[in-house]
């Protein structure tokens, strides 16, 4: 007896949100099927990579990094080599000196970097922000203006701030953001209600639901998505159909496995490796559970993941 | 698919006769329906209503043994799709190949991990003897498998070898990986022979069905199905529509556990094999098979598989006690955390992370996170000062700093009156500032 395929092809979809202009711009989600589930249906935009470095420049002392890296001494020449980086689909920028409880750089400072690397990249470009809530809603709104045009997605607007990024980012400057929510679908719904209230609409959002490093609670972060696809797709629930954008460069590169170093854990050999391995566990459990896109710092885990995510298409 | 109360109702006698414990016979229904109670506890159950209740009731996808002793693991069973409808039961078992030239090195590499998170030992748990065609090598390896004392798995089509193999290790129950639709027959009569269970493969899942179709008819119970190695599209196509096929479909024929080679798959690229090994631990591999393990692929894809088959309604917990970070002594301070085990993983990490020795104390704070605990009553001034007191602090750690999470700043009065002669300090609400918090006050 033949075995009798039953795809699930849903009637609703993941929304389209476009990043970045001209011939490199990139379209996220669109799909109406589970997370990497091609041989349902054409999975309509796959699934892709972005690969993140920050305004202190990329991390010179992972060695992988720095080759990559070298010779690259510009923000705007970093922000070149990123954009050829194989398997990279969109380059991310993290404005991590703005933390105002770190460097607490000037706003004015982080602008003028932001158009530094938007004048360099040749693919679209996200912005992360300080991850301050107070700061973020006025630094991201800053970048939204200085960087009219070239349609960058700002990470990340959260339930409180996002009303001014919202207003500021997308309705005055056309820009896209992501609502960041803590690993829970009804706290990705709520905020994704309430930005929409602000008149901004689905193709100019995107969903980041919260992150951990495989091992870390990652089953929180697996259901959470599981849940919020199962509600888009099989429930067609117009809020929280965005597609989910998910960096976890800082979650995976910040956990003992990838820190401690091997004079203190000669066993578990060089840190890098155990870097790139958890990057690509991570990053690709995350794809799985429903992230549409991934952000990665690491140029060998963005070659590998995005070899796998291929061969799945 | 489980029978609805109203179904199981129209099987029993309808006589009310209470004989079960319940007054009516529909109660007793919904009672067998939810679970509560065993459909045997009627006396008056026809034979014919008790085969049809059996056959609705069995579990969409069969439970396999396999392995023996401290090795041995279950395969399958599992009910749902999704861990958040339910919890998944039993673990994928990471296995690594060896072939009769790479045995030694590959198995030296696999013995090194060791180690144990949050309670469980993570070591290889099977090894997969490939044959190459090379019958001797092949038995060759397979006594090194033998001699590992882990699950095995023989890879071989070969009815020749699969026996001569089966004879050095049929004690250990292992897999015998060889069915195919050429040889199903030979291979349903070896493994039923040995008493193990027999893996089967096919060229398209309606290969695969047919085969096991006809395994089934043979008299074989315990299959595991091989998803193949065509290619990573097929193998993750064939994997989700073989489960999906036996939970959501009810699709019996393909109701069994199945075995995915990402050794093959990834053709000798180990950072692959890692992103592969992810994606079916989340996605339905009920063996996943590498090329072998290094502690740099074991620690993501052991700690990702802790996670994924944690019950989603039980929290991971760790131990109650003291834990010392970075090489802490009595003379080093005091902090305070409670026993979720992914609260604990991220303040131990950062204050690993921050380099200050820290006696981190956990107190049975009943598995939930800080303000839940809290707000639940399980993390108190009481509850901390009892902890201290049973755990005879007080002449462990000569230091009498103490941290307490920011988040229960609230607590900090109490403490002090109940913790007499400690110095109660409030840390941060977030474990991120711990680092740059420690640093400041000690470094």
């Amino acid at each position: 007896m033949p075995f009798t395929k039953n795809p699930q092809v849903f009637t609703a979809k993941v929304t389209e949100t476009v990043i970045g202009t001209g011939d490199t711009a990139v379209r996220l989600g669109g799909e109406s099927v589970f997370p990497l589930y091609a041989f349902d249906a054409e999975f309509k935009n796959p699934p892709i990579l972005g690969i993140d470095f920050s305004d202190k420049g990329p991390d010179r002392h992972i060695p992988g990094i720095a080759a990559f890296y070298e010779g690259a001494e510009s923000l705007a020449d970093i922000a070149k080599r990123a954009s050829a980086a194989e398997g990279a689909s969109f380059v991310s920028f993290s404005l991590k000196s703005a933390d105002p409880n770190g460097d607490d750089e000037s706003i004015e400072e982080s602008v003028a970097k932001c158009r530094e690397v938007a004048g360099a990249v040749t693919r679209p470009l996200v912005i992360q922000g300080s991850g301050n809530a107070e700061k973020d809603a006025q630094l991201l709104g800053k970048v939204a203006e200085a960087l009219e045009g070239q349609n960058v997605l700002l990470m990340s607007a959260l339930e409180d701030n996002y009303k001014g990024i919202a207003v500021g980012a997308v309705l005055a400057y056309g820009q896209k953001i992501a609502a960041e929510s803590a690993v829970d679908i009804n706290l990705a719904k709520q905020l994704n209600v309430m930005i929409s209230q602000q008149g901004v609409k689905n193709d100019s959002m995107a969903m980041h639901v919260g992150v951990a490093a495989a091992g870390y609670g990652f089953e929180y972060v697996a259901s959470a998505m599981e849940r919020i696809r199962g509600a888009a797709l099989s429930q067609n629930d117009d809020m929280l159909q965005t597609p989910i954008v998910t960096p976890l460069a800082n979650e995976v590169w910040g956990v003992k496995e990838t820190i401690v170093s091997e004079e203190d854990f000669p066993e578990w050999g060089p840190v890098e490796e155990r870097g790139i391995q958890m990057e690509v566990a991570t990053a690709m459990a995350c794809l799985a559970s429903g992230s549409n896109a991934v952000i990665l710092k690491h140029p060998e885990s963005v070659k590998t993941v995005s070899t796998v995510v291929s061969e799945l298409m | 698919m489980a029978l609805k109360g109203l179904d199981i109702f129209k099987l029993t006698p309808r006589t009310n006769c209470k004989e079960c414990g319940n007054p009516t016979c529909m109660a007793f229904a919904m009672k067998v329906a939810q679970g509560t109670v065993q459909i045997e506890q009627c006396p008056h159950m026809s034979p014919e209503a008790l085969a049809a209740l059996a056959g609705a009731a069995a579990p969409p996808m069969k439970t396999v043994g396999f392995g023996a002793g401290d090795a041995a693991f279950t395969l399958g069973g599992e009910t749902v799709l999704f861990r958040h409808d339910k919890t998944f039961v039993s673990k994928n078992p990471f296995a690594v190949s060896i072939c009769a030239d790479c045995a030694d090195d590959v198995l030296a590499e696999a013995a090194k991990i060791d180690y144990e998170r949050i309670s469980e030992r993570m070591i290889v748990d099977a090894v997969n003897v490939v044959y190459t065609g090379d019958k001797d090598g092949f038995l060759g390896a397979v006594k090194k498998a033998a001699g590992f004392g882990r699950a095995i798995i023989l890879e071989v089509a070969d009815a020749d070898a699969a026996k001569a193999a089966l004879e050095l290790v049929v004690g250990a129950k292992p897999i015998l990986n060889g069915a195919n639709p050429a040889n199903y027959k030979e291979f349903s009569e070896i493994a039923l022979g040995a008493g193990v269970p027999l893996g089967v493969t096919g060229a398209s899942l309606d290969e695969i069905a047919d085969t096991v179709k006809a395994l089934e008819d043979l008299g074989a119970k315990d299959i595991v199905i091989d998803v193949g190695s065509a290619s990573v599209k097929e193998a993750f196509a064939n994997a989700v529509q073989i489960r999906r096929a036996a939970i959501k479909d009810g699709n019996r024929s393909l109701g069994y556990p199945t075995i995915v080679n990402v050794g093959k798959l990834a053709g000798g690229d180990a950072r692959k094999e890692t992103a592969l090994a992810a994606l079916f631990t989340l996605k339905y591999g009920s063996i996943v098979v590498m090329s072998g393990m290094s502690y740099a692929q074991a620690l993501p894809l052991y700690g990702l598989r802790q996670n994924i088959y944690t019950d989603p309604q039980k929290p991971m917990t760790v131990e109650q006690g003291v834990y010392a970070i970075n090489g802490a002594t009595a003379d080093s301070p005091s902090a305070l955390t409670v026993d979720f085990a992914l609260t604990y993983f991220i303040v131990s990490g950062e204050i690993e992370r921050s380099g200050v020795p820290i006696n981190l104390l956990i107190p049975d704070a009943g598995g939930y996170s800080v303000l839940t605990a809290w707000a639940a009553g399980k993390l108190s001034a009481s509850s901390i000062a009892r902890f201290v007191k049973e755990h005879d602090i007080e002449s462990k750690i000569a230091s009498r700093d103490l941290m307490m999470p920011g988040k229960v700043a609230v607590l900090k009065g109490e403490l002090e009156e109940s913790l007499p002669g400690w110095n109660i300090i409030v840390a941060p609400n977030e474990a991120v500032s711990l680092v740059k918090f420690l640093k400041e006050r000690y470094a």
